[in-house]
């Protein structure tokens, strides 16, 4: 290799680099890590439990069929259709909410939006965020609002284990005419301990991500025995061109 | 036993030769009796993994075709279905999406390295504008593709994309309409650009492949030293009237490029495996939500492959000014053989300045591919993007001079080895 060939690959790669941390600075308001974990089918099954029991009756998993959704979290028909079915679907049906549509916008001022890919449009940070970002806000019509997603329509869904969160503002922003808000506080505890109230965020999170994308449980499962596969071909074929090429000087 | 099999096998042979004369005349003269230059490096696999990235496509593409619904009302929910119901269709889209761009990444490798070594001087000239016309089809090609799944960006980059057609004065917004069917993509714009994305634009790259390598094998592959083999002294091992510095691409290269596909295999496989939207790259976050006419996404912006040519589009102030800075970026490369001055074809024998300009070229590409990717809202990123499309067009519009005046180096009479 020559000099100029290696500062071209230098270059480039510089190039990538500064790129990929354009993509990185693009999100906005900084999100927590939400530390889900696709491996661990135990926390998957406590997400479902959440979805089912605070989420489900309002959102739908239109593309997740409750079978599917059985089979990869290592659950039998019967608990499924006994503890995390709530409607009368049957196994093999999708898991719609049984909301009407009219109903939902008379009552939040639109059809809450289906969950299905929300953790590969928005992100698992995002979800897991959003849901710790919720506080009371007496100007809202239902009363809550949401740092992260500012006017959102949804109240906080698990206030029951979060508690109640109140805003502590900032100073006022005469340009813009806001008083950001600087943190939030929890005002009145509600059932589970911030540590616990965060891995049940986790859990749903983690849930939302299988949900999002079921393939991504066996995905990488596989991908390592082609890698080894193909890493072999590529030794065998590179022995095989270094015997053809003895003779080329 | 062995002897009947092995009669039998000469039998079926000889009638297939009897009966198809031409064939062995074309095998030998395209595999075992074409003399590729010795030296090749690493820059030269990358036709060949374009070659394997379009049976990919192809391949994947057709299985994808058995379950995918061209409507505006069904498109994204049977994406959904194959990454879901379909038994390994995850693996097969994810395959496809993948494909699209290591598609793009070796083909601008592959054009680069032309760049490089004067791949396109004569009397390659008819090459490179075949391969100019490869690259423009596959630009089309992957914008049809990108609007299948009918997602929010699917709708709103053919809506952006389309629109430019609108520049045009006088017939502008007749024709965006005459695209798309409607006022809007919508249902008669999937519908076509389906038909187009699965049958007329790979026919017309496949016999644009076939073409490129033809009129390459018809005038003989260049290479990293720029010399031309067939001028050289003639004679080697397997055939007196051939160059000396060639070997018969069926074994050498066939088994060279085999080791270098199944290492770009490995690459394939770990961003399918691991990481298939690479980060909101090779599919974006947006896409995840289906279209809707109503609400439009914070940031439009096209996949990564279009983006410098987008953030051309985007720093010129005037609309029909940016789509012909846009349009010019690409037809200017068709000029390149004869832009190009130089008396020797590769860089290896160029003065600094020519290898300089190169290199900077490359960096600009990439920053302003970065521009295009971006929200293009910064005032300083978009005078840096005027900056680097005056430079990207003055490359060209000046390579006459600096390639005559650069000074050169004397090139060798025959090809070295440096591995």
């Amino acid at each position: 290799m020559n000099k100029t060939f290696k500062t071209r690959v230098a270059t480039f790669a510089a190039g990538l680099v500064l790129s990929c941390s354009a993509l990185a600075a693009e999100g906005g308001a900084p999100l927590l890590h939400s530390g889900t974990d696709l491996s661990n089918k135990a926390s998957l099954q406590r997400g479902a439990q959440v979805f089912m029991n605070y989420c489900s009756g309002c959102h739908s998993l239109r593309f997740l069929r409750t079978s599917r959704m059985a089979d990869d979290l290592g659950l039998t028909q019967d608990e499924v259709m006994a503890n995390l079915n709530l409607t009368d679907a049957k196994y093999g049906d999708h898991i719609l909410s049984a909301m009407p549509a009219d109903q939902a916008v008379k009552w939040f001022g639109q059809v809450p939006p289906d969950l299905s890919l929300t953790a590969r449009s928005r992100g698992s940070d995002w979800i897991f965020t959003y849901l710790k970002s919720f506080y009371i806000d007496e100007t809202r019509p239902l009363g809550w609002n949401n740092t992260l997603f500012p006017n959102a329509s949804m109240p906080n869904p698990l206030w029951e284990q979060q508690g109640v969160q109140h805003a502590v503002f900032g100073e006022h922003d005469a340009e813009t005419g806001t008083t950001p808000v600087e943190r939030l506080e929890v005002a009145a505890p509600g059932t589970q301990s911030a540590a616990e109230f965060d891995q049940t965020v986790r859990d749903l999170t983690a849930f939302l991500e299988y949900a999002s994308e079921p393939a991504a449980l066996k995905r990488q499962g596989i991908g390592v025995w082609v890698i080894v596969f193909l890493s072999f071909l590529t030794l065998l074929a590179w022995l095989l061109k270094g015997e053809y090429w003895r003779d080329v000087h | 036993m062995a002897n009947v099999i092995e009669r039998t096998a000469n039998n079926v042979w000889d009638w297939f030769t009897a009966r198809a004369p031409g064939f062995m005349p074309f095998y030998r003269k395209h595999m075992t009796e074409y003399y590729a230059p010795k030296n090749f490096n690493i820059w030269y696999i990358f036709g060949v993994l374009s070659i394997v990235v379009l049976v990919n496509q192809i391949v994947t593409g057709i299985f994808l075709t058995m379950h995918y619904k061209p409507s505006a009302a069904e498109a994204f929910a049977s994406v959904e279905y194959i990454m879901r119901d379909v038994e390994w269709g995850w693996l097969i889209r994810y395959m496809h999406s993948t494909g699209a761009s290591l598609f793009f990444i070796v083909v601008y490798i592959h054009m680069f390295r032309g760049l490089m070594y004067g791949s396109y001087q004569k009397p390659r000239e008819l090459v490179w504008i075949l391969g100019m016309l490869i690259y423009l089809v596959l630009m089309a090609e992957a914008f049809l593709g990108y609007v299948l799944p009918w997602g929010q960006m699917s709708f709103w980059g053919a809506k952006v994309i389309i629109s430019l057609f609108g520049a045009i004065p006088v017939i502008g917004n007749g024709l965006t309409e005459w695209i798309m069917g409607d006022y809007l993509p919508g249902d008669a714009t999937l519908n076509r650009f389906f038909a187009l994305h699965v049958i007329a634009l790979p026919l017309v790259l496949l016999l644009l492949v076939v073409l490129h390598l033809g009129a390459l094998h018809e005038v003989g592959s260049n290479n990293p030293d720029g010399v031309e083999i067939k001028k050289g002294p003639k004679g080697n091992r397997w055939s007196k009237n051939a160059p000396a510095d060639g070997i018969p691409f069926h074994p050498y290269y066939t088994v060279k490029d085999g080791f270098y596909v199944c290492f770009f295999l490995i690459i394939g496989a770990f961003i399918v495996f691991f990481a298939p939207a690479f980060g909101g790259w090779f599919l974006e976050h947006d896409n995840f939500v289906e279209a809707n006419r109503l609400v439009t996404p914070a940031h439009i912006k096209p996949v990564w492959y279009y983006t410098p040519y987008y953030a051309m589009l985007r720093v010129v102030p005037n609309k029909l000014g940016g789509v012909m800075v846009m349009f010019g970026a690409i037809a200017i490369l068709f000029l390149v053989p004869w832009l190009d001055r130089a008396k020797v074809k590769s860089y290896r024998y160029r003065g600094l300045l020519s290898k300089v300009l190169l290199g900077i070229f490359a960096v600009c590409f990439i920053w302003l591919g970065k521009i295009g990717a971006g929200p293009g809202t910064d005032p300083v990123e978009t005078i840096i993007g005027r900056f680097l499309t005056a430079f990207y067009f003055l490359f060209f519009l000046t390579m006459p001079l600096w390639t005559a005046f650069d000074k050169t180096k004397p090139v060798p009479e025959r090809v070295t080895m440096h591995e």
